[in-house]
Parts: structure tokens; C-alpha cells; sequence
């Protein structure tokens, strides 16, 4: 899923400062799961901009709704009745979200109200972390089923570099050195012949270096 | 005639079966054009080939290939490092033709320590290839004269190409097939990671000879003479795979006060000459950090000098 973090309260109130008629946004797809922008975390933080925006002394409006999807136009119409109660909307969605909102509603101010931070997933209760980076060409059988494209900070296709460190990778002991892992189970499924090929540097045209990405599914198209 | 890969001064050495001693310059924080040529005055004479490094510990210096024509103009052979970080296929390419066109000979190929370490943590980290693939790619562009991408290079470039080898980092019995895999892409040389402690490199040269990878590339032993009780700490401490014996940190202390410097150039010296005698090694590559004016002490004291000249 994709793994989202919630902006400092701080930044937020910064953010609709000025705005007094407020549409908090949730969504009930990855941000619940991670428990960032769900229902619950909606009326959260709608209370916070009430409390805060009264003790300015102001006079506010703020209102919640969770959205099925915010990464689908059709939920995202029925925001239609909606919006034109509101000066601005947050949106706790990932980056996808509070982008469909404005695109669709062009004449309301759209703010995000989360910090999308990978593709990933939980690895223990309150615990996330990255595997993939979405590179659109996906080589992970190579490497014992783990992705050194995102899981190794220098994204070596022919790793282990010189700084591994008891099984943690030279740029923090918090990171765990993926291609450690990846040469101890290789080996230990009798697969050096394939650790010993020499991987051909990796064509980046599918990834985000190749400029934005679109897909498009003919049979799907109406 | 002997057929040379690039005619540097290392590779005839090399060749004609000395046993090498490279030398090491990290470039100024600056524009700094003495203080590169003062360290090429120590060199001068005592070293086969100067390594240069390539904004090391990612921090930002003078470019290595510009401090490497500096050296040049000096008299010496530089080894041009480059790292996998800051640059992409495109601008690795170019500057691989730029640095040949000027008569650079040699280069080491490496993965680069990550920006995070340095003085621009914030920075983009590129990574398009890996150090193996920068091998691969070199060697493709001397040898086939092409591109990455196959096209016709209109005058290949002319270097002997290098790369590093960390014998201590984990997981350790790969190591040596990693190794393997740098020798296979096309390293001709291999400057290790610096050596401490000399019963482990000698086991891991024992594999490396066992498995006949001295015969296809020269593998260069990694020395850095200890200063003080302080970086062999240090050097003990922050530095992945490192492993500094305790006997050795006893004898710095014990040189007592002030002395410790002198013992750490004692102990580098017996280690050269240890390696001189040990299969499969082809020369010692001396990273004298900030201390070059101390190594034409260590040259003499280890019996290295004068240096050979191969016509
Ligand atoms: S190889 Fe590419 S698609 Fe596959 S997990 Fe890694 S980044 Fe994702
Ligand atoms: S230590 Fe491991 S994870 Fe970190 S950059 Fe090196 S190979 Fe990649």
C-alpha cells in the first residue's frame, strides 16, 4: 500500500490560516489502513482546527466526510453538493488524492494534509516499511524475491558494496543492508551461478526518470 | 613490444613484474592549485600512480579529474576515481572521454559512499549504474569502442581501469566472488580496502589464489598508516568491516606519548614488507590520509625506493 504520515498540526493550521469554512477529506483505502487519514483520524484533526481556530477567536466551520477512494473521480463527485459550503479543503489522502479533488473542483483551495512517504507495508504494529519503488519493470526474482531497487540505498544491481555492516546498510544501522539478505538466502538456496551474473545496468525509461507515467488498458477504455 | 591496455606508468610497471606502490591525493575544498601541487611534491618519485579521489566521503572538493591534470603536469600518474553517485551514464561517459583525451591513463571504478555521510546530505542520489556496470562500461568503450548503448565511439578512450575490494565487509564469504564478479566486468588492477589486520587478508588472499583471480588482474594490498591511538579507534569504530587487532593498538600505546605516530609508520612499513612476500599480491596501495609528506619516509623504510622506470 501506500504509506502516508501525518503533517505537524503546526503546518497544517499554518496552511488554512485565513480560511474559515474548512472540508476535512478522508479516504478508507491505504491512508486508514496506515492509520493516517481514515475516518478516525478525519475527526481528529477536525476537532484540533476547531479548538485552535476558537482560541484565535474565530468563528469556524469545519466539516468531515471519508471518501471510498480518493484515486477515483467517482467518489470523488460526491464532493459535488459539497464543496461550495467550503473556502478549503484538506485532504488526508496520499498525493494522489487532494490532486483529483483540485483538479476536479478547480475553484476550491486543496491542501494536503498528510506526507506520502512510500510503497510499502506494515512490518510489525506501527511499524512500515519501503519494497518498492515503482521502477515499471519489476526484477525482484533475480535477487531472492527482494527489491535492491528500493531497498538498497544506492539501488545496486550488483551489491553488496564495501560498507555493509553486520547485516545493516553503511548509511544507518537503522536500515537493514538488503543485499546481506539477499546473498545470505541466495546462498543458502545454492544459487551463487545466478549471484555471480553480472547484472546489466537497469533501464530507467519505465520508472519516473522517463517523465510522468500513464497506462492505458484499450479493452478498458470505453 | 609489450601490448599495453593503456600505457600508464602503473600498468608497465605492473607488467614488468614489480611489485607496485601507489600513492594517494584527496583534492582541496577549493580552487586551491598549490595545495594539490604540494602534495605532489611529496609523491614525486615514491609512487607508481596517484589515486584521486572523486568528492570523497561525499563531501564537495575539486574534481578528480581536474586535480588529476594538476598531478599530471607534476610528472605523476593519476589514478582518476570516480563514483557512482553523482553522476549518470551520460555525464560518466563524457567525462571518461574528457579525462583520456587528456591523457589520464588509469581509473578506479567505485560505488561511492552515499550523500548522507557528507556535506550535502539533501542531495539527489543517482545511482544510474553500479560500480560493476561503470567496469563493464569502460571496459566496453576501450575495448569494443561503444557506447553503453552500443553506438561507435569516434576515438575510444585509453585506461587502465580499476576497482576497490573491501576483503572485511559482510557477508563475508561472498566477498571474494564479488571480487571475482569486478574481475570478470574488467578490472585489469584492485586496490583493497586498508588492511589491519593480517591474518584474515591473508586467508582471503589464500581463496583469491586458491580461485586464480591474482592471475587475471593485479591486486593491490590497502595500507593506511595509523597516526594515533585515536584513529585506531575510530578507524575500529565507524568504518563497516573494518578490524583494527588490539596487539596493534598495545603497540601504539605503548610507543608512549608523542610516539605513536612513529610506531603507526613501524607498523605500516612491516606490513608492506609482509605483503611483498605474500602470494598473489602485486603491490601495496598507500592511503596516507592528509599525511603525504610522510610518504617518502614510508617508501624508504619499506624498501621501495627508488621506484622502477619501464620505458
Ligand atoms: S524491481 Fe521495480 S517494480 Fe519490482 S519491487 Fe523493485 S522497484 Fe518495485
Ligand atoms: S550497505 Fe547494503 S543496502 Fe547499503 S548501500 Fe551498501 S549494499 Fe546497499
Amino acid at each position: 500500500m501506500i504509506v502516508a504520515e501525518a503533517k505537524p498540526i503546526k503546518e497544517i493550521l499554518e496552511m488554512i490560516d485565513g480560511f474559515n469554512k474548512i472540508l476535512v477529506v478522508g479516504c478508507k483505502g491505504c491512508v486508514t489502513v496506515c492509520n493516517v487519514g481514515g475516518a478516525k483520524e478525519v475527526a481528529i484533526l477536525a476537532s484540533a482546527i476547531r479548538i485552535a481556530k476558537k482560541k484565535k477567536g474565530k468563528d469556524v466551520e469545519v466539516g468531515e466526510i471519508t471518501l471510498e477512494r480518493q484515486c477515483d473521480p467517482e467518489y470523488i463527485e460526491e464532493l459535488r453538493n459539497i464543496v461550495q459550503n467550503y473556502e478549503a479543503i484538506v485532504s488526508l489522502a496520499c498525493g494522489v488524492g487532494p490532486q483529483f479533488i483540485s483538479e476536479r473542483y478547480p475553484e476550491i483551495r486543496v491542501f494536503p494534509g498528510v506526507n506520502t512517504r512510500f510503497m510499502g507495508g506494515a512490518i510489525e504494529h506501527g511499524v512500515w516499511a519501503e519494497r518498492c519503488a515503482g521502477c515499471g519493470q519489476c526484477v525482484i526474482h533475480y535477487f531472492g524475491g527482494m527489491c535492491p531497487i528500493a531497498r538498497c540505498s544506492k539501488s545496486l544491481m550488483n551489491g553488496p558494496c564495501g560498507g555493509s555492516n553486520h547485516g545493516k546498510c553503511e548509511v544507518s544501522p537503522e536500515i537493514d543492508c538488503i543485499w546481506d539478505k539477499i546473498v545470505r538466502k541466495m546462498m543458502a538456496q545454492g544459487r551463487l551461478d545466478e549471484l555471480l551474473k553480472i547484472r546489466p545496468p537497469k533501464s530507467w525509461l519505465t520508472a519516473r526518470d522517463g517523465g510522468p507515467r500513464k497506462m492505458v488498458r484499450e479493452e478498458l477504455v470505453k | 613490444m609489450t601490448e599495453y591496455k593503456s600505457g600508464s606508468n602503473l600498468e608497465k610497471v605492473l607488467k614488468a613484474g614489480h611489485f607496485a606502490f601507489t600513492g594517494e591525493c584527496g583534492p582541496p575544498r577549493g580552487a586551491n592549485v598549490e595545495a594539490v601541487r604540494k602534495k605532489a611534491q611529496h609523491l614525486k618519485g615514491c609512487v607508481d600512480a596517484v589515486n584521486v579521489t572523486d568528492n570523497q566521503t561525499a563531501v564537495v572538493r575539486m574534481s578528480s579529474w581536474s586535480a588529476c591534470l594538476i598531478l599530471k603536469e607534476e610528472g605523476l600518474d593519476p589514478n582518476f576515481q570516480m563514483v557512482c553517485r553523482d553522476r549518470n551514464r551520460l555525464a560518466m561517459q563524457s567525462d571518461i572521454l574528457g579525462v583520456s583525451a587528456h591523457g589520464i591513463k588509469n581509473m578506479l571504478c567505485l560505488s561511492g559512499d552515499h550523500q548522507r555521510f557528507g556535506d550535502h546530505p539533501e542531495a539527489k542520489n543517482v545511482y544510474d549504474i553500479d560500480s560493476i556496470q561503470l567496469i563493464s562500461m569502460v571496459k566496453k568503450m576501450r575495448d569494443e569502442g561503444k557506447f553503453l548503448n552500443g553506438e561507435q565511439i569516434d576515438v575510444p578512450p585509453k585506461l587502465f581501469i580499476g576497482a576497490a575490494c573491501n576483503p572485511f565487509a559482510e557477508p563475508l564469504e561472498f566477498r571474494v566472488y564479488r571480487l571475482a564478479k569486478k574481475i570478470e566486468a574488467g578490472a585489469d588492477f584492485i586496490q583493497t580496502q586498508c588492511i589491519y589486520n593480517m591474518d584474515r587478508f591473508r586467508e582471503f588472499m589464500k581463496r583469491v589464489v586458491d580461485m586464480g583471480l591474482h592471475e587475471k588482474c593485479y591486486i593491490l594490498a590497502g595500507i593506511t598508516p595509523l597516526k594515533s591511538v585515536g584513529m585506531a579507534r575510530y578507524m575500529a569504530t565507524q568504518v563497516p568491516g573494518m578490524e583494527v587487532p588490539e596487539e596493534l593498538i598495545k603497540r601504539l600505546k605503548g610507543a608512549g606519548k608523542g610516539k605513536a605516530a612513529e610506531e603507526g609508520i613501524k607498523i605500516a612499513v612491516e606490513q608492506i614488507q609482509e605483503l611483498r612476500e605474500m602470494e598473489g599480491v602485486a603491490g601495496v596501495h598507500l592511503m596516507a590520509i592528509e599525511w603525504e609528506h610522510r610518504v617518502p619516509e614510508i617508501a624508504k623504510l619499506a624498501g621501495m625506493l627508488p621506484r622502477p622506470k619501464v620505458e
